[in-house]
């Protein structure tokens, strides 16, 4: 059960929330001018990252709203969570101390 | 009494016996004992069969990492719990314990021949053997194979016993209640943390209970602890859990733990809980899980009466049980000798000790051989002797080649051994925390703990008490959080009086013989995992460690390799010349040690087990006697019987009484969305295949939803209420994700539209009036409204008043008769419905259910979302491209609609099928082939989607999906069944007034 900071709640538990999959995947503004190969990529391919990972999350038991983490999908732990439309923050350098829960 | 009993001594209490039933047979125990103490007491080694082998095997540890002495015990009827550890049943009075995996009995056991044709079953047996003839698999083998492979029966009866469930919080959580780990408690509490302190034992102390020398702080060990805890129970920020196993480390700092309440009880309060599962989040977690012994691997190593050194100490000195009357100790390590040392002060022969090292110059060495006891080096074991006990121990030398050779056989009754201490790392492991190889421990040491905490005492290598106890105090002081401008204060550490041992460890098998021996050499005792089947594991190419552990099932019983992943990991390490840490460590895995399912369950089952959603109109259907299923999360009315009518006769006529009178149907489960702004209309252009911007208010229209991928993912009917306004509906259970798929869109794709959307599933009750007689049962009540044909087309919405409430009402129809959809406030709908049925009454009404609703729109081949497609049927599949919006320049799902494959001809199309027989009702999901009698595997068409009798056709109808299903119009096809063929003729989808006259008055 993770603890997760929702940008507009704060931390909430896990259970709160359905995931979103991978952030910052735009819709192409115009999918009639992609070939198959191309429309299968925005439909299927995913980065799925060892390490850090932009994704979505959405708050479906508590304020409904969709937004980003990055995660490290080697430890679960969230290095940010952010707004819809915000831009991916550049992670700090990791300082070798033990992570803390509020991570 | 035999004499193994010692007269003082130990935990238990000598002044309160019990009786417990052992296979039937009664013997005496005490308060304090396991069963496992109690057999030991009684002079009984053998407690079970092996798995594999059935082999005689006998009692090899303490506590929970036992391998062998698996047993059921019994309480009544329904409370019988197979896989139980004599070491940890705590007995009582009355306890009925009963041995598994034999037959006819433990001591004569039918399954040995699998020991004798054991060069059949090596492992992976079952992929190379066993394979013909072909059809004696179903029938012969695999039901010989699972009966007789297997550890006890499960329990035939519902487990009636209750579960409790407790969500907890605190500063440290430490794991664990031995020297380190109570020291650690001490040192949280004292810097003001909240602490829980949990061990799977009844009592605290862990090493300490078994070490009733040892002084600390010029007390005796277990004051010490006494005090400790005193201190600690009275602390109101401290919780102390015995009984409690931490069972599962999950990422941020959540732990699961299981607390046993009442299995040491005779007679437990009648409703108590029997288990509580806390779900504990700490802020820093200490674990002092301390350290297994390890066993050693030579031939024979598995007979009954042969077990861990450390063991045969905590059995002594925790429960006042000598385990034998003449031991033989084979040990690489000289902690042992103390196990020696003790039995022996307590009158058991110590026939000799063989010590695997090439010199034994400690200190505990020097005593025994002052003691007299008889000491060998360099020694080795090539076998030992004895059936249902062991007897006797072939002793080696090692010679300068390595070679070991005969020493001499020695007599005994028990053998004791010892490789060392293993690290239980496996919390640390389950939270990813990094292990590192130790040469010098020759284990795995935590290292870069993953989450916020540390491991301190043997769990982390720090062996002995002195530094134990200094390494807990340590490890709870650090994790105590402290306020900002605080400065710790110091706890006085407690000093031990024990002189320091040195500590050493064996790894692998010992070392053989020149000729190998016949004996078995066991690595993993609870799945029969000998030396052999390692090397024919790499012998066969299996290099990864993972590889080899599923292939050989190494590590896999429910002990989870506690005494045999290190052991294992060596000989295959040593097998293909590389050095441990490359070949690697397999993960561990939750649970700790095997949990009830109950404890999980808490209070989720039976009525509990989901909620169950109702309608307002729900308590009129249930007066009426209606028969309910539950559809999704809803319970709903499926059929009204009437007379004793069964579910076909209810059905029969209710279809008729709609077709030619009228029905009342309760559609309140159905999704509502209610999409609104300037933005609304182009906002489900985008998202449904439909065009919706000349739409005109007070018209519907039925809606399609798509995925991207391009597949029906939803449907219903889309009614325009006012120009920015939009009344969506979805099927009852798409409700929940087809709101999600919006505010996805609307939330981070197209946040350029003004819109917003609110479920209204609930605010609405909704009241289908369906039949000829429907505009004239309504005329009475609606009030604001032109019902007339003219007025209230089909598909028209109009607002206004029924019963004087406010209603919003569809001409629309699921049954292919005139109808209506009244929507009138959750509120006002029992009573509503009630008018309107009264209003019904003098034209023949008759309330219909799911059935019957299902039975009519399949008449008119109107599909079900999630029936009739399953999530890869386009809107063409489906009959349904019509719908799509010609016009529009991109939708959901239009890219994906684009593509070659989604347009080929052979796709499977929504048809009708007739059966030759119009009495057969065709099953759902039946396959669909061209030709009868086609040898498997057959070529398959398509599948029946829904089926039913029509009573109003006088025959079954069913609907398909079918390869090229329209351009088979007319073919006649089949559906292979186990009772025979059923031949089918393909027709369109619809049975019933094709042109929709019906519809239209």
């Amino acid at each position: 059960m993770l603890v997760i900071v929702c940008p507009y709640c704060g931390k909430r538990p896990e259970i709160e929330f359905s995931y979103g999959g991978e952030a910052h995947l735009a819709r192409p503004a115009h999918p009639s001018e992609l070939d198959d190969q191309a429309w299968a990529d925005f439909l299927y391919m995913r980065s799925n990252t060892k390490g850090l990972y932009a994704e979505r999350w959405r708050h479906s038991h508590g304020c409904g709203r969709f937004f980003n983490a990055l995660r490290d999908t080697t430890t679960d732990h969230f290095t940010a969570t952010y707004k819809t439309g915000e831009r991916q923050p550049v992670p700090a350098t990791p300082t070798g101390a033990a992570p803390t829960v509020d991570a | 009494m035999n004499g193994l009993r010692t007269t003082n001594g130990g935990r238990i209490d000598r002044t309160k016996p019990l009786s417990f039933s052992w296979d039937g047979r009664l013997y005496t125990g005490y308060v304090g004992d396991t069963l496992a103490s109690a057999l030991l007491a009684n002079g009984i080694h053998l407690v079970g069969r092996s798995f594999k082998y059935h082999r005689p095997r006998g009692i090899l540890a303490a506590g929970p990492e036992e391998p062998n002495g698996l047993v059921t015990v019994k309480r009544d009827a329904a409370r019988v719990t197979p896989n139980l550890r004599v070491t940890q049943v705590e007995l009582y009075d009355g306890l009925e314990a009963i041995s598994q995996n034999r037959w006819p009995s433990l001591e004569k056991d039918y399954g040995r021949i699998n020991d004798l044709l054991s060069r059949f079953f090596p492992a992976g047996f079952y992929y190379k053997t066993f394979m013909w003839p072909k059809s004696a698999w179903q029938r012969l083998y695999e039901p010989v194979i699972r009966r007789a492979a297997g550890l006890g029966e499960a329990p035939t009866l519902a487990d009636p016993d209750r579960y409790a469930q407790r969500y907890a919080h605190c500063d440290v959580l430490v794991v664990g209640g031995g020297p380190a780990g109570i020291a650690a408690a001490l040192a949280a509490a004292e810097a003001g943390a909240r602490v829980i302190l949990c061990d799977e034992q009844a009592e605290f102390g862990g090493s300490l209970l078994a070490d009733p020398a040892v002084r600390i702080d010029g007390r005796t060990a277990l004051d010490w602890v006494g005090q400790a805890l005193a201190g600690l129970a009275a602390n109101p920020r401290v919780r102390l859990l015995p009984r409690t196993t931490a069972f599962g480390y999950f990422p941020h700092n959540f732990l699961g733990l299981n607390e046993r309440l009442s299995e040491h009880l005779a007679k437990p309060a009648s409703g108590a809980a029997r288990e509580r599962l806390w779900q504990v989040r700490a802020h820093a977690v200490v674990l002092a899980t301390g350290a297994i012994e390890r066993p050693l691997v030579f031939p024979g190593n598995d007979r009954p009466g042969i077990l861990l050194a450390g063991a045969a100490r905590t059995y002594l000195n925790r429960y006042g049980v000598k385990v034998g009357n003449c031991a033989v100790l084979v040990t690489a390590d000289d902690a042992a000798y103390q196990a020696a040392l003790d039995l022996h002060a307590a009158g058991t022969r110590i026939a000799a000790i063989a010590d695997l090292r090439a010199a034994a110059d400690g200190a505990l060495p020097a005593a025994a051989r002052a003691a007299g006891l008889r000491v060998v080096t360099a020694a080795s074991v090539l076998g030992t002797q004895g059936d249902l006990r062991v007897e006797s121990i072939d002793l080696a030398q090692v010679g300068a080649d390595g070679m070991a050779r005969l020493h001499g056989r020695v007599a005994c009754d028990v053998v004791l051994m010892s490789g060392g201490l293993n690290p239980s790392v496996h919390l640390f492991s389950q939270s990813r925390g990094k292990l590192n190889w130790s040469d010098a421990h020759k284990a795995f040491l935590p290292g870069t703990a993953a989450e916020c905490g540390r491991s301190a005492g043997a769990c982390r290598g720090v062996y002995g008490l002195a530094a134990a106890l200094d390494d807990g105090y340590t490890a709870g002081a650090a994790a105590a959080p402290l306020p900002p401008a605080a400065t710790p204060r110091e706890l006085r550490r407690a000093t031990v009086e024990v002189a320091p041992l040195s500590f050493d460890a064996f790894l692998g098998a010992l070392p053989t013989a020149a000729t190998p021996a016949k004996d078995k050499a066991f690595v993993d005792w609870q799945h029969d995992v000998t030396t052999r089947d390692l090397a024919l594991a790499t012998r066969e190419g299996f290099r990864s460690i993972e590889h080899v552990k599923r292939y050989t099932t190494t590590g896999m019983a429910t002990d989870q390799g506690k005494t045999s992943n290190l052991n294992a990991l060596a000989i295959v390490a040593d097998s293909l010349g590389v050095p441990i840490p490359q070949v690697g460590l397999t993960s561990f895995r939750m649970p700790y040690t095997p949990t009830s399912f109950g404890s999980f369950a808490g209070t989720s089952r039976g009525d509990l087990f989901d909620p169950r959603r109702k309608t307002p109109i729900h308590p009129w259907a249930a007066a009426q006697g209606a028969v309910f299923e539950p559809v999704s999360l809803w319970t709903r009315a499926r059929y009204f019987p009437q007379r004793g009518e069964d579910m076909q006769a209810a059905v029969a006529r209710e279809c008729r009484a709609v077709r030619e009178r009228c029905g009342i149907f309760d559609a309140s489960t159905l999704g509502k969305i209610e999409v609104v702004g300037g933005g609304a209309a182009e906002f489900l252009n985008r998202l449904y295949i439909n065009s919706w911007t000349y739409l005109s208010p007070g018209r519907s229209r039925y809606g399609i939803l798509t995925r991207e991928d391009g597949f029906v993912y939803d449907d219903g009917v889309v009614a325009r209420t006012a120009p920015d306004r939009f009344h969506v509906t979805t099927t009852t259970g798409g409700a929940p994700r087809v709101l999600a798929m919006m505010e996805d869109y609307r939330q981070t794709e197209w946040t350029d539209l003004e819109v917003w959307l609110t479920s209204t599933t609930e605010q609405w009750a909704v009241i289908a009036v369906q039949g000829p007689e429907a505009r004239r049962v309504l005329e009475s009540l609606v009030e604001e409204v032109d019902l007339g044909a003219g007025a209230l087309p089909h598909m028209a919405v109009a607002r206004g008043l029924i019963c004087g409430v406010p209603m919003l009402l569809f001409r629309v129809s699921f049954t292919g008769e005139l109808g209506f959809e009244v929507n009138v406030p959750a509120d006002y709908g029992l009573a509503v419905w009630e008018a309107i049925y009264a209003a019904g009454r003098p034209y023949g009404m008759t309330p219909y259910g799911t059935e019957a609703m299902h039975v009519l729109r399949a008449e008119k081949g109107y599909i079900i979302v999630g029936q009739d497609t399953d999530g890869t049927m386009t809107p063409d599949d489906a009959g349904l491209g019509w719908a799509i919006g010609k016009t529009k320049s991109d939708f959901v799902g239009k890219r994906s609609l684009q593509r070659a494959s989604m347009n080929a001809p052979t796709r499977k199309q929504l048809v009708g099928l007739r059966t030759r027989d119009p009495k057969i009702v065709l099953e759902e999901g039946a396959q669909i082939v061209a030709t009868p009698g086609q040898p498997p595997p057959m070529r398959l068409l398509g599948h029946v989607t829904s089926s039913y009798y029509s009573a109003v056709l006088g025959h079954s109808i069913a609907l398909a999906v079918v390869s090229g299903g329209r351009a088979r119009l007319g073919q006649t096809l089949h559906v292979p069944m186990p009772r025979g063929d059923i031949e089918v003729e393909v027709t369109a989808p619809v049975f019933y007034d094709p042109t929709g006259a019906r519809i239209n008055v």
